[in-house]
This record gives C-alpha cells, structure tokens and sequence, in this order.
C-alpha cells in the first residue's frame, strides 16, 4: 500500500465517550447511553448516560478526594490549574473541532471560546493562593487576642453545568477546585462530548482523580440525587434553566443546608467575579490569647 | 434522676472518688429593678410608632426566674407584618436608601451611645426577661451591643472599600429572625450591619425575650431614626413565617434552630430573597495533656455554662485527652462546685434561670435520655429557687459519640465528655457531627494548635481561651450550622448586592 492509498482508505478509529469518576474513566453503571448528534443531526456518539448509583459513587469519590486536595498547598494547587491550561493548549485544535461539531460554530468563534476557556483556568489557577488574602485577614478585636479569620473550602459540590460546552464547563468548575473543594458535575446534557475531552485532559494534568468527577447524560434524572445527597456541601445551579426545577433543587439542598448558587443570567466571556468561588467557601475564624 | 444531689448550703459533698468544695456564703447583692419600667403592655413598633396589632391577640411574657407576668405584647398577624413592611420600603425607597452613608453612619453612632447610657437599663430589663445573670448581661450583651453599632456605624460611608465590588448597594427590606438566648446582642447583630449597608428591616424578636427589642425601639425614637428604617413586630413562628414569605422581603436573616433554618431555607427556594443562616452546634471543646489544666477548666466551664448553656456555639462536648481525663474532670466538678445558681439580678451569681418551661422540659428529656442510653451524670451539690425555671450545672461521663446528648444540641448547662488518644482521633471525633459552628483547643503547644485548627470544621475556633466575641471577628457555621457571616467586615456581605 503506498501512502496516498492508506490515507484514502483508512477507517477512523472511534472513541468510547465515558463517565469520568474518581480518575477513572468507566461506563454508567446502569449500562445505557444516549445517542449524540452534531449540529447538522448526524450521528456523532453513544454517549454513557450516568445513574443515580454513578452520581453516589462519584459523590464518594470527591469526598474521598477532598482532604488531600484541600490539605494541598494552594501553590501546588495552581500549578496543577495552571497545567490543566498548558494541555489543553495543547490540544486546542481538537477542541476548536468538537465545538464546531458540536455547536455548528464558525472556526472564529470556535477560537475564541477554546482561547476564552484556556484563559480562564489560567485566571482561577492564580486565584488558588491569592483569595484567602482577600477574604480574609486580621480582626482588630477589643482585647488581647491574635484573631485572624480564612476562607476555607465547603468540601464536596455538586455542579449542574451550562449550556455553552466547554467556556461554561471551565468557568463552574475551575472556581470550585482552585480553592480547595472537589466536585461532581454533570455536564451540559446537549453537548456532552467536550466535556469528556476535557476530562481527559485533567486526568493528563496530575489533578488527583476525584477532585472532578463528571457525569454525562440527563441533568434532570441526575441532579435531583446530588441537591438530596446528604455529603454533599453545595451545589450549584447555573446550568438549570427550569424555573420551577431550580426552586425544587433548591428546596431539596435546604434538608442539608447546602450552600446554593442559583442560576442567574451572565456574560461568560466577560471577566468574572468573585463569587463563583466566595459561595462555595467557608470563613474560619480563629482566636488566641496574647501574654508572656 | 437518682445521681442529682441537691443540699443546702455550704457543705462538702461526696460524690464518688471526688470530694468538691462547696463555696463560701456570700451575702445577696441584687441589682435594683428601679431603673427599668416595664409597661403593662407593648404595641408593635411600626413606622417609628407603637401601634396595636390589627388582630387584637396577644400574649405574655414572663420572668424565667420567677415566673411572675412581666407585660402583655400585641402578636403581629400577616397584617401587622405587611404594614411593617410596607413602611419599610417606603422607608428604603423614600429617605434610607438615598441618605448619603456618612449621615447613615451617624444615626448609627447616635444609637450606639444611647444604648452606652442607657446600659444598666436594658442589662437589668435583659436579665429579667431572658434570665441570665446581670454580671452577663451587664458586661458581656449590652457592651458588646454598643460596640457592635460603633463599629458598623463607621462601614456605612466606607462601602466601597469593603471589598464587595466597586459600587455595592443595599437590597432592600430585610426581614430578621432573632432568638432568645441573647435578645438584644442577637438584635445588634441584625439591625446595625442592615442599616450601615444601607436597608431596612422588619425584627422579630423571640416570643420569650421581647422586652430589650421594644426598649430598642425608644433608643430608635430617641435618635430619631426616620420612621419606618426599624420596624419590630413581636409574635412567635407564625409571625416569623410571615417575615421569611413576604413577597416585598429582599434578605432573610435568621439565627435559632437547624430544623427552623432548614425550612427557611425551603421556604425561600426560587425566590430573589438572599438569605442568611445562624443555626444549631455542638462544640467540640478539646483538651491536650500539655494544657495549662487550671486556665482549660476555667475555659471548660465559661464554654457550657455561660448563659446557661444557652449559647449556639457552646462547648458542649468536652474532648478530654485520656491521660488526664481523671485529673481534669476533678478539677472541673471542683469548680462547679462553686458555681452559684440563682436570681439573675444577683451580682453573685454564675448561672441563671433556664430561659422558659418549654426549655427546661428539653433539658430534662435530654438528660434523662443520658442515663438512659447510659451514661454517667454528676451535678454539684445545688440549691434552686423554688420557682421559676432551673437546672443544675451538669456533666454526663462515659458518652459515646453514638448518644443522643453527644450529637443533639441541648442548649442547656449540660456538658458531655468524651475521651480521645491522639489528635488525629481528636479531630475524627470533633468533626464527626452534621453541625459546625465552633470548636476548642487546649494546648500549650503553638504547632499543634494550627494543625488542629486548620482540621476542625467549624467557622470559630477558640484556642486556649473559649466564648470570645468582638464586633470586627466575623461569626458562623460550616455545615448544618448555617452559613453567611455575622461581624467584620464579612458581616457586610449578607446585606449588600
């Protein structure tokens, strides 16, 4: 065979799109998928479709994760933010693919976006040992005492992603995990294969497994499980556009008072503030004397 | 109830291997009630006015430690609620909301130094409506009020620079919740913070302790507070539920009960409301082999008794090195032994009444429920009034991390105690609660109090000392006990946008 004709007749070799959980990449438990077509209908994937017994296992796989990935300096944590960026670049081409695949962008668009999403771990991995001297601080209080009080991470969060398929998934996510928490996320429903993309990017970037666990399939079977789960910590609903559904995972995240980001209209290319990371931390405030 | 010893005066009693020292006879010295009046009744405080409530009901409140009919307070409806809303807004909308923050500020200073003067008023009116002892209420809640609208008064025109975005503005009305345990520090907490940011609020005081919220109204009249900026409506959870599903309430700030928060919580779900949330605890106090033993017990006992026990953030647990579990638990029942129990308006004494019957009949089941699943319970020899509403200090030895007093909140002067090895096992036991609003740590050794205070999953953490409380240290729980932040700089975010 010369080398023309091997180009012209070779067969692709397809990928396997599976859940990403605790590092791993397995099927759904239950055994189903979910056909995924690209944005002129054609047939572009079988996709895993998680179940409520993959949301618990990834549930136990960011708890099991949390105390080494909070108990890590933020330093390292944002060199590893900080390499989830450098792969990605290097992978660029194919997300710029996938998004026109997927979305039916222009090959413009799709560069800004791939760029936009790159850009923002860069922006959150420097945030990683930065916030604590923005929200926190010494407490001049009346008295002698050493009082000086620091945002910690909330612990495990639930991440109901946005439509836009992979800046949204980047700016949900890169908030949550540079300040120490870990999480589940179930990714955008319409457009679920960037997101496995970048799952295998982080899994490449020395990211433990299990601070990111993501879920593909149907946010309305799935969230449910995650706003009710009583070891989760928060959970955000940005990727809800139900009115109705927002109120009841609301409602539901009330039995363990996890802390709820509600779904709000924004400008994902825009600079972002705070408080994608400020909702899922908690202040710890702490006290001693002073004497000799 | 058979370990309950009760005696009679200044006797050394017995109890097990321990002998405990009763304390000395000291003479009565009551505060004089002479410098409060309390009416017959109250109205509701609406749009800078006492009104009467629309639906005519009311109800009493009374003194814990007597049990004697204080007043009668009208009980707002949703009536009386939406008129105290509606003067709310009208407030915010009309004058608060466009006042510039430097003449905000100074209405709030105005409030703070009337509440300085009139200090030895509301600390004798508090410790006779809630119960504690006047040395309590005199110098831990009314200073600390004062200091808490001094220094949110000076936030009101620094806004900008709090770190909440360049240009953060109010939200509106807020609706606040407040329970009995510190009445007025509890209000403090709420209005001055809600006020500097520029809202205004709708109060409702617990049912139990409303007397200091509607003096506080007459230091609002007293500083001429433009009508309608505080509004404060007395009732019990129906009234609070007409606060939290108010349709014109922008913010919901709540502290008392986790069950309570929790449905605030489901009540708001889909709204606008902000919501903030200072629920239930079960503090881990913990004490290390290394620690300074005579300063830990001291730090023991402020932890569970202060206020009777009545504090969210009590160490209510005690986490006791096994080493030296027998030599501090000695120690601390001889202290306790010297407790004082008795009128709240005495100088003397320690601990007051237990806050309502309702309370007290909690308290019981609780501790019965101790020896029932069992436990060992101990309590110093101890007079109590004979009316009124009382429990003796008390401690349950041999409790395992499975009984219901080590993982309910009593609220109450009960302490558990709970012995551990290491201090990984410390922090495994100490974290091993749905609560987390504050912990513990007694220990002289300076590494060791970081490892652990970066371990425990509490939002205050009180090393070598317990019960600390200033207006620029930001307040509140991880977990089931809440969240958002009470004081500092981090208390302006529950009220700004």
């Amino acid at each position: 065979m010369t080398e023309s004709e091997m180009t012209e007749t070779r067969i692709d070799v397809r990928k396997t799109y599976k859940l990403y959980i605790g590092g791993d990449f397995p099927r759904s438990e239950s055994g189903r998928t979910f056909i995924v077509n690209d944005s002129s209908g054609k047939f572009l994937a079988n996709m895993s479709q998680a179940s409520r017994k993959d949301a618990r296992d990834a549930v136990q796989k960011a708890r099991g994760a949390f105390g080494g990935w909070s108990g890590r300096t933020a330093y390292n944590r944002a060199q590893i933010l900080y390499r989830v960026a450098e792969v990605m670049e290097g992978r660029r081409d194919q997300f710029e693919a996938e998004l026109r695949q997927a979305e039916g962008l222009t090959a413009a668009k799709a560069k800004t976006y791939v760029s936009a999403a790159i850009d923002r771990w860069v922006w959150y991995a420097g945030w990683s040992d930065k916030i604590a001297q923005v929200t926190g601080g010494a407490n001049p209080v009346a008295g002698p005492y050493f009082n000086h009080s620091a945002p910690e991470p909330s612990g495990v969060i639930a991440i109901v992603a946005p439509k836009g398929p992979l800046l949204g998934l980047v700016s949900v996510l890169a908030p949550v995990i540079a300040t120490g928490n870990t999480c589940v996320v179930v990714a955008s429903e319409a457009h679920p294969v960037p997101a496995i993309t970048l799952a295998e990017v982080m899994a490449t970037s020395d990211l433990p497994g299990g601070v990111v666990n993501l879920l593909t399939g149907s946010a309305a079977e799935i969230a449910p499980w995650l706003a009710s789960h009583m070891d989760v910590n928060g959970i955000d609903l940005t990727g809800i556009t139900d009115p109705d559904r927002a109120r009841d995972l609301e409602a539901s995240a009330a039995d363990n008072l996890k802390r709820v980001r509600r779904p709000r209209p924004e400008d994902l290319l825009a600079t972002p503030d705070l408080t994608r990371m400020t909702t899922f931390l908690e202040t710890k405030t702490v006290w001693h004397p002073m004497g000799i | 109830m058979a370990k309950k010893v009760v005696s009679t005066g200044s006797t050394t009693a017995k109890t097990g291997s321990t002998t405990v020292q009763a304390g000395f006879d000291y003479a009565p010295a009551p505060e004089s009630r002479a410098i409060v009046d309390i009416k017959s009744s109250y109205g509701l405080f609406i749009n800078g006015e006492f009104v009467d409530s629309t639906g005519g009901n009311s109800f009493k409140t009374i003194s814990p430690s007597t049990e004697e009919v204080l007043a009668e307070i009208a009980e707002a409806n949703d009536a009386d609620v939406d008129a105290a809303v509606r003067a709310a807004r009208r407030a915010y909308t009309r004058v608060w909301s466009k006042m510039s923050g430097a003449e905000r500020g100074k209405y709030l200073y105005r409030i703070a130094r009337i509440i300085q003067e009139r200090a030895r008023e509301f600390a004798v009116l508090e410790s006779i409506d809630n119960g504690k002892p006047i040395k309590e209420s005199r110098d831990v809640d009314v200073p600390t009020v004062a200091a808490h609208f001094f220094y949110y008064a000076g936030w009101a025109d620094k806004l900008e620079f709090s770190g909440f975005g360049p240009d953060p503005k109010p939200l509106g009305v807020a609706g606040q919740i407040i329970p009995w345990n510190f009445p007025l520090l509890m209000l403090a907490w709420k209005i001055a913070p809600a006020l500097a940011c520029g809202n205004t609020v709708v109060l409702k005081p617990a049912e139990t302790t409303p007397l200091t919220a509607l003096l506080f109204a007459e230091v609002c009249q007293q500083a001429d507070l433009p009508p309608g900026v505080v509004n404060i409506v007395t009732g019990a959870g129906p009234t609070g539920q007409a606060i939290v599903s108010h349709p014109d309430v922008d913010k919901v700030a709540f502290t008392g009960s986790t069950d309570v928060g929790r449905a605030i919580a489901k009540a708001i779900a889909g709204t606008e409301k902000k919501v903030t949330l200072e629920l239930g605890g079960k503090a881990a106090n913990i004490v290390f082999e290394d620690s300074p033993v005579d300063q830990a017990v001291e730090g023991i006992v402020n932890g569970i008794f202060f206020n009777q026990g009545h504090v969210c953030c009590a160490g209510s647990r005690l986490l006791v090195q096994e080493s030296v579990a027998d030599e501090v638990l000695e120690r601390l029942k001889r202290r306790m032994a010297t407790l004082r129990v008795g009128d709240p308006l005495d100088k003397n004494t320690d601990i007051g009444a237990i806050n309502s019957a309702e309370q007290l009949a909690k308290i019981r089941e609780l501790s019965e429920i101790g020896e029932l699943e069992g436990a060992e319970r101990w309590s110093p020899p101890c007079e109590l009034p004979a009316h009124g509403f009382w429990f003796p200090p008390t401690i349950f030895t041999g409790v395992t991390a499975a009984h219901r007093i080590a993982r309910e909140e009593i609220f109450g002067p009960v302490l558990s105690v709970i012995t551990f090895r290491t201090p990984a096992e410390a922090v495994e036991k100490a974290n091993n609660t749905p609560f987390g609003l504050s912990a513990g740590i007694w220990t002289e050794k300076g590494s060791r109090i970081l490892w652990m205070a970066s371990r425990l999953r509490a939002g205050v953490v009180w090393a070598n000392t317990f019960n600390r409380f200033d207006p620029t240290s930001p307040f509140g729980g991880y977990k089931e006990s809440g969240y958002g932040r009470e004081g500092g700089r981090h208390g302006l975010e529950a009220y700004l946008r």
